[in-house]
């Protein structure tokens, strides 16, 4: 049976908008959202960068993302909470996870958000409801749901936005999750970002239909499909979806189609399974470069406010990089604490164990 | 004071603790209306109402999943996985996420959630109605495990579960679900976690179990007494955290050990007491300790009675070590 559900998209390739659309998303957020896109395309950069240099272990670049994930956030509201897969990094600096945190994240210090315990890129603020990151995939679509009904059952202006992409839709816990929140009708938006790739696995192997998007649709889910490279398909659509949770009709799918442009991490290498020919295509389609046409084209900005907007970050994310090398290391005791509400005897004569075992070590 | 049982006692506790803390929210297969397969929680939607108590869809997963959501953003979930033996499609969540939430988020997400869960054999279950799977989640940190044997510890220690802020598997002995009675006080009344109990004290030997298996103990220490061994009987209750003083302290009195588990032998929670027993008080033991144990295959149903660690397999096992 061939079944397909249509891409929304309004904003092209060079910055022109469909004849009639009217955005929906301020000039003002507009450019705070450009500017948090910048911040992250610059960010992801340097902690690449910096993993090759032995300074971090670990990093999960964003690029081709950054409007799927910064957009999607701008169109929510503070009180809403956010659970991630992990390439998200935008989602949680427009929620206000500030450069510093995440460096220090990054860089597993004492004022890491998980005190140095997760690899890097598995971030996470209780203050932002930002869900801290887990590797396993789609372990957080169930959750997004039992946490939208907590939001339901006391009536909140606020919902659950689950951040996840194609390849965990194959999981389990995907169907899950989508099951019990459509049964429970509770207020969650599960953003599928189909980026085409789970670290090698192109998307011909993962499913045989027409993408995540029909899922949705079987578990009597409303659904949309959006260019995800196309910041106000992502504002206009997540808002509306929003606005659908919070009045009560039950979860969203959106499936945001974008390209994973880099690498899946620092581990990994695309030139083994994709061809430049493939990237190139893509990369014309830029979500970062559209906005900026847009902005140009309507007066809201311009190149010279462009440079110094990239220089300032660039200063910015070193002095923060700085600051987070400077700081130490978590103690071993943040290895024993914190696993349970209490510290039990066996985790405290471990601890003094390795303490006695580091004292005899270094004699 | 109330003759029950073990379902009334549970049942009886989440009652009382749901008209306590409106945080409280039950939910699992067949839950609500029908208050589930054992009746545990009959009642309590017609109580607390359906936003509170409810039917899921049959997704062990998504229920597991589904409690951690709420407990992290300020609920107090009971969920019921409606028999230990299929808990396993909950496994990665249980195991990756609900038990690692609090140390990977510095802190910040904590998942507090008693899954309650009716676990062991002696029910004619075979392969999937029957087993004892504690040992699986006793190797994972993050999660406490808390076996109650009667309906007075079943409240008392379900009452303490859902006020502590852990996840805690809390398996329901489904064998004598009925069977065992006693009287309950109808109050608020806690049994804390981490503390084992001396159902019998005893010189010449220390018998140590938990859930179903410790009235099989119980029954063996009774005709032990008869052959003139003094076993002294500890109900351990809570599995983790362990009270290890407790044991300690009888064997360095004894000498002696048996722990009786319905479980598969090999890796069983069995053999760790084992090991921890010689760790600290090997100086102390006159005979080795003596697993009584399940063997080490499935259940097999026809051969029920020869699987379980009952009376006179332990009334072997006491022997054996009292002899040695």
């Amino acid at each position: 049976m061939e079944f397909k559900i249509e891409t929304i998209s309004y904003l092209n390739e060079n910055g022109e908008v469909n004849k009639g659309y009217k955005k929906t998303i301020s000039d003002e957020l507009l450019l705070k959202a450009y500017k948090i896109m910048q911040q992250t395309k610059r960010i992801d950069e340097r902690m690449v960068t910096l993993q090759r240099q032995s300074v971090v272990n670990f990093a999960m670049p964003s690029r081709g993302e950054e409007a799927s994930t910064v957009v999607s956030a701008a169109a929510l509201k503070p009180q809403d909470w956010h659970f991630y897969q992990y390439r998200e990094q935008g989602a949680i600096f427009m929620k206000g996870f500030t450069i510093q945190e995440f460096c220090d994240h990054m860089l597993l210090n004492i004022n890491d958000t998980s005190k140095g315990r997760q690899m890097s890129n598995h971030f996470g603020k209780k203050e932002l409801n930002a869900v801290t990151v887990s590797s396993t995939l789609g372990t957080q679509i169930p959750q997004a749901a039992g946490c939208a009904y907590a939001q339901k059952l006391r009536n909140e202006d606020a919902i659950t936005m689950c951040y996840f992409a194609e390849g965990a839709a194959s999981e389990g816990d995907f169907h899950a999750g989508l099951n019990m929140a459509a049964v429970t009708k509770s207020p969650v938006i599960f953003y599928c970002r189909n980026n085409h790739y789970q670290i090698s696995t192109s998307n011909k192997n993962q499913f045989a239909g027409d993408g995540i998007a029909p899922r949705g649709i079987g578990y009597g889910i409303k659904t949309y499909r959006i260019d995800a490279m196309d910041a106000f398909a992502i504002y206009d659509t997540v808002q509306e979806a929003r606005e659908y949770c919070r009045a009560g009709n039950g979860p969203v799918l959106i499936e945001a189609m974008a390209y994973r442009m880099g690498p899946h991490s620092t581990a990994d290498d695309p030139s083994a399974y994709r061809t430049d020919e493939e990237v190139a295509k893509w990369a014309k389609k830029c979500p970062i470069e559209r906005v900026k046409k847009y902005l140009i084209k309507n007066k809201l900005w311009s190149e010279k406010q462009d440079s110094e907007l990239l220089e300032a970050l660039a200063i910015e994310i070193e002095k923060c990089i700085d600051i987070a090398k400077k700081t130490p290391k978590p103690g071993i005791d943040s290895m024993f604490n914190e696993v349970y509400s209490d510290i039990p005897w066996n985790l405290q004569e471990q601890y003094e164990f390795l303490q006695e075992f580091k004292k005899e070590e270094s004699n | 004071m109330k003759v029950m049982n073990i379902i009334e006692a549970v049942n009886n506790a989440l009652h009382l603790e749901m008209k306590r803390n409106d945080k409280v929210i039950v939910f699992g297969e067949d839950v609500g209306g029908f208050g589930g397969v054992f009746r545990a929680t009959k009642d309590i939607q017609n109580t607390f109402g359906e936003a509170r108590c409810f039917d899921t869809p049959i997704v062990e997963q998504g229920i597991i999943g589904f409690a951690m959501g709420l407990a992290m953003n300020g609920f107090k979930p009971c969920p019921e996985i409606q028999f230990a033996d299929y808990i396993f499609p909950a496994y990665d969540q249980i195991v990756n996420e609900v038990a690692k939430s609090r140390f990977r988020s510095g802190n910040a997400f904590t998942c507090g959630m008693v899954i309650r869960t009716p676990y062991g054999g002696g029910i004619h279950g075979g392969c999937y109605h029957s087993q004892s799977p504690e040992a699986q989640f006793l190797h994972t940190p993050g999660i406490k495990v808390v076996i109650p044997s009667d309906p007075y510890e079943a409240k008392g220690l379900l009452l303490a579960s859902l006020r502590t802020d852990d996840p805690i598997i809390f398996f329901e002995p489904k064998r004598i679900y009925r069977a065992s009675k006693c009287e309950v006080p109808l109050g608020d009344y806690e049994i804390p976690l981490g503390q084992a109990h001396i159902a019998q004290t005893g010189k010449d030997l220390t018998l140590i179990g938990w859930g179903a298996q410790h009235h099989q103990n119980l029954e063996a220490a009774k005709q032990a007494k008869s052959l003139g061994i003094d076993v002294e009987v500890i109900n351990l209750r809570t599995l983790n955290p362990l009270d290890i003083d407790t044991i300690i302290t009888s064997l360095k009195k004894t000498g002696k050990c048996v722990v009786a588990q319905e479980a598969p032998k090999t890796m069983g929670f069995a053999a760790e007491i084992s090991a921890l027993i010689m760790e600290k008080a090997f100086l102390y033991l006159e005979a080795p300790v003596n697993r009584c144990a399940g063997f080490d295959t499935p259940f097999a149903n026809a051969h029920e009675a020869d699987y379980m660690t009952d009376a006179p397999r332990v009334i072997k096992a006491i022997k054996d070590t009292y002899d040695y």
